[in-house]
């Protein structure tokens, strides 16, 4: 296992290092000039003799490997720059908020596996059935509402309409935070960032299911005399478990696109609203920033689906 | 031709391929309806003037965010611009970045996948790194990080999605290749000495037909998706040019939302339905193409 786990880091480091060439390419594709976005606001004044020595410093004027060399060792050190809007540290702004995405994007993951799963499983179990067509059906429809519509459109019934559930924020002003009341803001835009994977993950699930409940060893359950809950639970339902860990991973640059459109709706400060708040205003480090890290994470969740996916077919494990 | 090989018995030429696939098609009665709802809504992008009856672009300061009357069907904005107009035209938009933005990226992702497939080896390994590379993007990300960086239009919004959205058809592609090598015909193809471009080309490629286009058919979908969002965001195609998502942006207004739905609900109806109608051909062409189905 150790050894698999081993090869998977080897393999990602390539693509590790893609990430940042694409990330630096950009940097440079930046209207303006990039140094502006890598001082360190605090050495003081902005006047041009310090600008120039800082580019020697940041080594702006050598060839563009060596400043790819010296800006990535800059990034390992968390240095990512500074705002050329509000000059704060890149590192600092996305770290106050990559929790509350988080917060979000994982609870949307756990939302769309209780609820995609079972319903995805039930639709292969009975096949052809009313819940089986609903399924289909929903997930269409989740696929193809987008997400701001079905997200605007779940503030006016049940914020607007029926009051059960505020409109937007992340607390409710004036009151003390409580657990409560922040589970309550993160209701409507963890469903809508749900949906749009229940859907898929239903159909993955009920296909999968499928081909598992053709197999011949579910039959040898049968056979046994076990009941079908018991057959179906506990020989067919972990088997067809398996690819939807890949499934699951694949989601993720969904759900973290999915959720700059969600948290700009529900005013939730997270990386998405930091990042429109970027765009609007041209910041381009910050943007730089931004894409890198969600690339990052993006890799590094993939990469712990393929463990998960190790760990629960050993059949991988000895390629 | 009928002949008559013995008792006077009919042989019946075989099905072309195209037929067979429009037979099976025309099966699913939801593909068959969505494919009728976008010609139509092909046919409303393409004759916008006539259908929407007035200008989208004209800004009545007499009738700002009028409700729906009987001199505009779907009211108007908050510009006095005429909703039901907007919309129409805004079919347009929606329209040519799904199609040209699939177009590119499924046209890039086929020839990177069917090298990658191809050849094997060193240009496969390289060619598989990128298309992790890329996938990592959260696509709707780095295509808002590109807009700022050049500008919004539909030929950039065109350009961009085409130009990052094609790993996906790339390891489908690949994906195909790799499993069509180990045919027969591959074999003898190549014993005959059928020089590579013609492999891919007159061989290979045309069996990988189906699955490509299923996949672009999905793809488009998502196209729409994805301009829709960025034009919500306000990133999309500028002003004064419609887009569904860009009138929807409004209703992020509480006052918009609650008392104007006849601003953003029939937009966001539009994009839905679009979609979805994508999504029922794309479903009905997978099944239709699908070899291993049982025949018939």
């Amino acid at each position: 296992m150790g050894k698999y786990i081993l090869r998977r880091t080897l393999i990602s480091i390539p693509v590790l290092i893609g990430i940042t060439l694409i990330t630096f390419a950009l940097i440079h594709l930046a209207p303006g000039d990039p140094v502006t976005g890598m001082i360190d606001p605090t050495l003081g004044d902005f006047n041009p003799e310090m600008v120039e020595r800082e580019r020697v410093k940041l080594g702006l004027d050598r060839p563009l490997p060596v400043q790819y060399a010296m800006w990535l060792g800059r990034v390992l050190r968390g240095d990512l720059g500074y705002s050329m809007i509000n000059s704060r540290p890149v590192g600092e702004m996305v770290g106050e908020r990559i929790g509350s995405t988080l917060q979000l994007t994982i609870a949307a993951l756990f939302l769309s596996i209780l609820v995609g799963l079972p319903l995805g499983v039930l639709s292969a179990v009975k096949q052809y059935s009313v819940l089986d067509y609903l399924t289909t059906l929903f997930s269409f429809a989740a696929v193809s509402v987008p997400g701001f519509f079905l997200s605007l459109g779940l503030i006016y019934i049940f914020a607007l309409q029926l009051k059960w559930l505020p409109t937007s924020g992340m607390r409710t002003l004036g009151q003390d935070p409580t657990l409560f009341d922040y589970l309550k803001h993160m209701i409507m835009p963890v469903t809508v960032l749900a949906v749009s994977t229940i859907a898929p993950l239903a159909r993955y699930a009920r296909s999968s299911m499928l081909e598992v409940l053709s197999q011949p060893y579910v039959n040898t359950a049968r056979a046994k005399g076990l009941r079908e809950w018991a057959a179906i639970m506990r020989h067919a339902f972990p088997n067809a478990l398996l690819p939807l860990v890949t499934v699951i991973g694949l989601r993720l640059p969904g759900l973290f696109a999915g959720s700059v459109i969600v948290e700009q709706i529900f005013h939730w400060q997270g990386m998405g609203t930091l990042n429109i708040w970027a765009v609007m205003n041209q910041d381009y480090t910050t943007l730089m920033g931004l894409n890198m890290i969600a690339a990052i994470l993006v890799l590094v969740a993939n990469q712990v689906a393929d463990v998960a996916y190790a760990m629960v077919d050993p059949r991988i494990r000895y390629d | 031709m009928p002949s008559d090989p013995g008792a006077g018995q009919v042989v019946r030429r075989q099905e072309s391929m195209s037929r067979r696939v429009l037979r099976r098609f025309s099966r699913h009665r939801l593909a068959v309806v969505g494919a009728v709802v976008i010609l139509i809504l092909a046919l409303v992008a393409i004759f916008a003037p006539v259908v929407a009856g007035r200008d989208p672009y004209r800004q009545d300061y007499s009738a700002l965010k009028e409700p729906p009357s009987r001199e505009h069907i779907l009211g108007t904005d908050a510009l006095g611009r005429d909703v039901w107009a907007r919309l129409v035209y805004a079919t347009r938009v929606s329209l040519s970045v799904g199609l040209v933005a699939v177009a590119i990226y499924t046209l890039i992702g086929t020839i990177l996948g069917s090298i990658a497939g191809y050849y094997g080896g060193a240009v496969d390994a390289v060619i598989m790194r990128m298309t992790d590379i890329v996938m990592c993007f959260p696509l709707l990300i780095i295509i808002i990080t590109v807009v700022a960086l050049v500008g919004a239009s539909l030929f950039n919004i065109m350009a961009v999605i085409g130009l990052i959205a094609w790993p996906g058809i790339c390891r489908l592609v690949r994906g195909q290749f790799l499993s069509l090598r180990e045919q027969d015909f591959v074999m003898a193809a190549h014993c005959l000495g059928v020089p590579s471009r013609r492999m891919i080309g007159s061989h290979l490629l045309p069996n990988c037909v189906g699955p490509i286009t299923v996949a672009a058919t999905f793809g488009m979908a998502g196209a729409i998706l994805t301009e829709a969002s960025l034009s919500f965001l306000g990133l999309g195609v500028p002003p004064p040019e419609p887009s569904w998502g860009q009138m929807l942006t409004e209703a992020q207004k509480l006052s918009v939302l609650a008392g104007m739905p006849w601003l953003w609900v029939p937009p966001g109806v539009m994009i839905a339905l679009t979609v979805l109608c994508v999504n029922f051909v794309g479903d009905g062409l997978r099944d239709a193409l699908d070899p291993q189905a049982r025949v018939g």
